[in-house]
């Protein structure tokens, strides 16, 4: 063959079986050349020892991906459910392992899978457009069924009959000489850059829109995509609807409609009061007792006490924050030991409690009506331990005080 | 055969086994036309692609009221057809990674084109959740992106779960699937004939050019995605049946979904394989390099699997009844002579009868025998989803909320509409794909072997 030598990139050695190119290979290595390979249409079994070739770092690559991998995993679930969003889902902690382990696993396992491919593409130097052995037609076959062993001039024992000497004794089909490639641009091929760039800039174009739409304000409505659930053919609560003769689509109850804890007819019970004056005594059926008491006690320090105090003196946190601040508007929670207030009838103290007065808010919508009562009742037995005798108290009570 | 004429048929070219391989699969690519069964099956898949898409365009137009859902089963086909597909997604890694590791060398044969089937299964699967949430427009919500609503998912729950589960899945498939083709892409790029073939497939071989040292990290590379795909295919399904099993739902709330739902999907992905492995090597003439030995080994792990999936639905029996349950007992019951008992007898006869004939050697010899288990065992595949999801549905705590779903013609033409955009993807494949992994068939050969001497 004819060659310069300045064009020389190296010797090419064909062999026909695999165990022809290992042999060559372990002549190869042991005659010291560093900057040699062999090309084969698949892995041959041993041939990593016959050439010399190291155990790869590639595992330690995956490892530290698998570790980056566990990490991201952990700081989005943490970071997302525990942190920045937090809301309770089926009485589950915020942040517990267990739940997250799933989440864990998987990511662990796609960033350990990215680095392994792409690891391997890195470190064999791919992709690699083109070699001085493509121009070569016989290396052609290299991915079908021949085995090449390559030396590069670049070797430091490179000579060039020295060289053909060994591959010669190594019973290749032929050993060739392979010039330098001058041939192939290294321009990348025009469609390629062409559809790259195409591909680029729509790819821009979605997010471009997403900018755009943060940027700016706009008074008309969203773009309903799919309107079947926006505009659903239905009657909202407050159209018109011509079927009924109120025209109205959101129906009153039928008159006369009595609700479960509705008990229209008892005065006494649902407004404290008989023929228009505040009744004094408790309704018939409202039991005193412990049980009625103790829950009257809780209701209070739920929805009383935060103004009028734990007592009764006027002097919950919020009065007490109020005082605090001395904006000058503020009207005190009033003291309920008051003698007023201990003679005024319970319908009176029910009807505050349900309707509210002055300042105080109404809470018949959050209180039952035998919630109230309860209140009222342990209202009464507040004022009572207020004003309580010496006299009425027992022993042990009074040793206490002292 | 009306494929007598068909270039397929003709004894591979080649000077030398790996020569004949080569030959073997790429002929399948390079030729002009392919045989007249490829462009049949193609035509079919297409029609149903067609009738997916028009589907799918009527169900974004008109909503999910098109589908059969009603009060109380509210999950119905699409998550049936959802677990089928992921499911049948699932016996390509296992033949690719499980098989390797094990070094069950014939898996050579057929594992790109489970991996194939795999990616094209999991494709399938991928859009079901999407297209049953109501709002298709809205699935981008699944995943943990910032937005301007300041909501991130809520991790606790099995759906998110199976989110990551199933895209980490589809995603490490798809990285094994292509690094697997990698040399063989090589090969197409270098039997090019034309510049197209050769630009696109040199783009894809990324410059391949079989080097030891490449084939070394390439080969450990392999290794550890095998290794990292194990897990994770056991991992997939077993989230998949958190989704029922940390219900309280009587017939999903149990502890046996994890190992059962695996076996199941092992089960169901090497009928699939089979499926399409038998009129495959019969079209495109590869019956020298997938054998009746590889079809058989397959009907074996049909036949165990089958059973192991036949104890699963016994054991649920079982543990109904042993834990005195009058819920759980009621369900079963229900499910074997209740209004759905034609499905679930349905899917004892697919999935735990049909494989016994595999017991007998002419049975499990015969590629016919063995494709029509395959089509049965996906249709009793398909059953054990509905009986699932459908059967402990209908009949909930609430006797007054019990009814009777019916699919409509709109849940049928989207199952029938993914079947289409599975086979439009597969027959691609086969035409334009490496169908075999030639550079590992090759290495498996008697004569690959880089010690002693061997004559062609």
């Amino acid at each position: 063959m004819s060659h310069h030598d300045d064009d020389l990139h190296g010797l090419l050695a064909e062999y026909e079986t695999p165990s022809a190119l290992v042999a060559a290979c372990k002549k190869v290595r042991d005659a010291g050349y560093a900057k040699w390979d062999t090309f084969t249409p698949f892995p041959i079994h041993g041939i990593e020892k016959a050439m010399g070739i190291r155990m790869t770092g590639l595992p330690w690559i995956v490892l530290a991906a698998a570790l980056v991998g566990l990490a991201s995993a952990v700081g989005l679930q943490w970071w997302t459910n525990a942190v920045d969003y937090k809301f309770i889902s089926s009485g589950k902690p915020m942040w517990s392992i267990p739940a997250n382990v799933p989440v864990y696993f998987e990511l662990t396992v796609l960033f350990s899978a990215f680095a392994a491919l792409f690891g391997m593409l890195i470190l064999n130097n791919l992709p690699q457009p083109s070699h001085p052995l493509d121009h070569l037609q016989a290396f052609g076959r290299v991915t079908d069924d021949r085995f090449f062993l390559y030396i590069e001039k670049g070797d430091a024992k490179f000579d060039l009959a020295e060289t053909q000497r060994l591959l010669d004794g190594t019973h290749p089909v032929t050993v060739d000489a392979v010039n330098e490639d001058r041939r192939t641009s290294d321009q990348l091929p025009k469609p390629l850059v062409l559809t790259a760039a195409v591909i680029a800039v729509l790819a821009l174009v979605p997010f471009a829109f997403i900018a755009k739409a943060r940027a700016t304000k706009t008074d008309k409505p969203k773009i309903h995509a799919m309107g079947d659930m926006d505009w659903q053919i239905k009657f909202q609560a407050q159209q018109p609807n011509p079927l009924f003769q109120d025209g109205m689509a959101m129906r009153a109850p039928e008159p006369g409609t009595v609700a479960l804890d509705e008990h229209p007819d008892d005065e006494h019970l649902t407004a404290g009061k008989v023929d228009g004056q505040f009744v004094r005594t408790f309704p018939a059926g409202f039991k005193v007792d412990e049980a009625t008491m103790a829950r009257g006690k809780e209701r209070y320090e739920i929805f009383c006490a935060p103004c009028h105090g734990m007592s009764g003196n006027g002097d919950g946190p919020v009065a007490q924050r109020a005082m605090t601040l001395a904006e000058g508007t503020w009207v005190p929670p009033t003291a309920l030991g008051q003698d007023y207030l201990r003679q005024m009838a319970v319908g009176q103290l029910y009807d505050v409690v349900t309707n509210g007065v002055r300042n105080m808010p109404a809470y018949g919508s959050q209180l039952a009506v035998d919630d109230r009562w309860a209140v009222v009742l342990y209202l009464r037995a507040l004022q009572k331990a207020k004003a309580a005798p010496v006299g009425e108290l027992t022993d042990a009570e009074r040793a206490a005080l002292k | 055969m009306a494929m007598a004429q068909s270039p397929f048929d003709l004894a591979p070219q080649g000077e030398n086994a790996f020569a004949r391989i080569t030959h073997n699969v790429a002929r399948v690519a390079e030729v002009s036309k392919p045989p007249r069964g490829w462009y049949i099956a193609f035509g079919i898949a297409l029609s149903l692609l067609s009738v997916f898409g028009v589907s799918i365009g009527w169900l974004f137009w008109q909503g999910i009221g098109i589908f059969g859902n009603m009060n109380p089963v509210f999950w119905a086909m699409p998550i049936v057809n959802f677990v089928f597909w992921v499911g049948i997604g699932h016996a390509g890694t296992l033949i690719s990674a499980i098989l390797y590791l094990l070094r069950q060398n014939w898996r050579t044969a057929i594992n790109r084109f489970a991996e194939a089937m795999t990616i094209f299964a999991v494709i399938c699967a991928g859009i079901f959740p999407g297209l049953h949430v109501g709002r298709p427009w809205l699935p981008y919500w699944m995943f943990p992106l910032p937005n301007q609503m300041s909501m991130w998912p809520q991790f606790r729950s099995p759906l998110e779960w199976d989110v990551f589960a199933v895209g980490t899945y589809f995603t490490v498939s798809t990285l094994f699937w292509y690094m697997g083709m990698i040399p063989d892409f090589g090969t197409f790029r270098d039997r090019s004939t034309t510049k197209v073939r050769k630009m696109v497939y040199g783009l894809l071989a990324m410059g391949w050019r079989g080097s030891s040292r490449q084939w070394h990290r390439y080969e450990r590379a392999y290794l550890i995605l095998a290794a990292l795909a194990t897990p994770l295919v056991l991992s997939v399904h077993s989230v998949v049946s958190f989704d029922f099993a940390t219900a309280q739902l009587p017939g999903w709330h149990a502890t046996i979904f994890p190992p059962y739902f695996v076996a199941g999907a092992i089960f169901g992905g090497f009928a699939m394989v089979v499926t399409l492995a038998v009129p495959a090597r019969q079209f495109f003439g590869l019956k020298r390099i997938i054998t009746v030995g590889h079809l058989e080994l397959m009907a074996k792990i049909i036949l165990a699997t089958g059973m192991m999936v036949g104890y699963a639905y016994s054991m649920e029996f079982f543990i109904a009844w042993y834990g005195g349950n009058d819920y759980e007992m009621f369900t079963f019951f229900n499910r074997a002579l209740g209004p759905y008992a034609w499905s679930y007898w349905c899917m004892i006869f697919c999935n735990v009868v049909s494989p016994q004939v595999f017991w007998s050697k002419k049975m499990r010899t015969n590629p016919w025998v063995i494709l029509g288990v395959g089509v049965l065992v996906n249709i009793g595949m398909w059953f054990e989803r509905f009986v699932i999801v459908i059967t402990s549905l209908s009949r909930d705590f609430l006797p007054s909320s019990w009814g009777y779903y019916k699919p409509t013609f709109w849940d049928f033409s989207l199952l029938a509409g993914s079947f289409g955009l599975f086979f439009t993807l597969f027959l691609l494949f086969c035409r334009y794909l490496p169908m075999v992994a030639m550079a590992e068939v090759k290495a498996f050969h008697p004569s690959a072997h880089g010690h002693g001497d061997e004559h062609h």
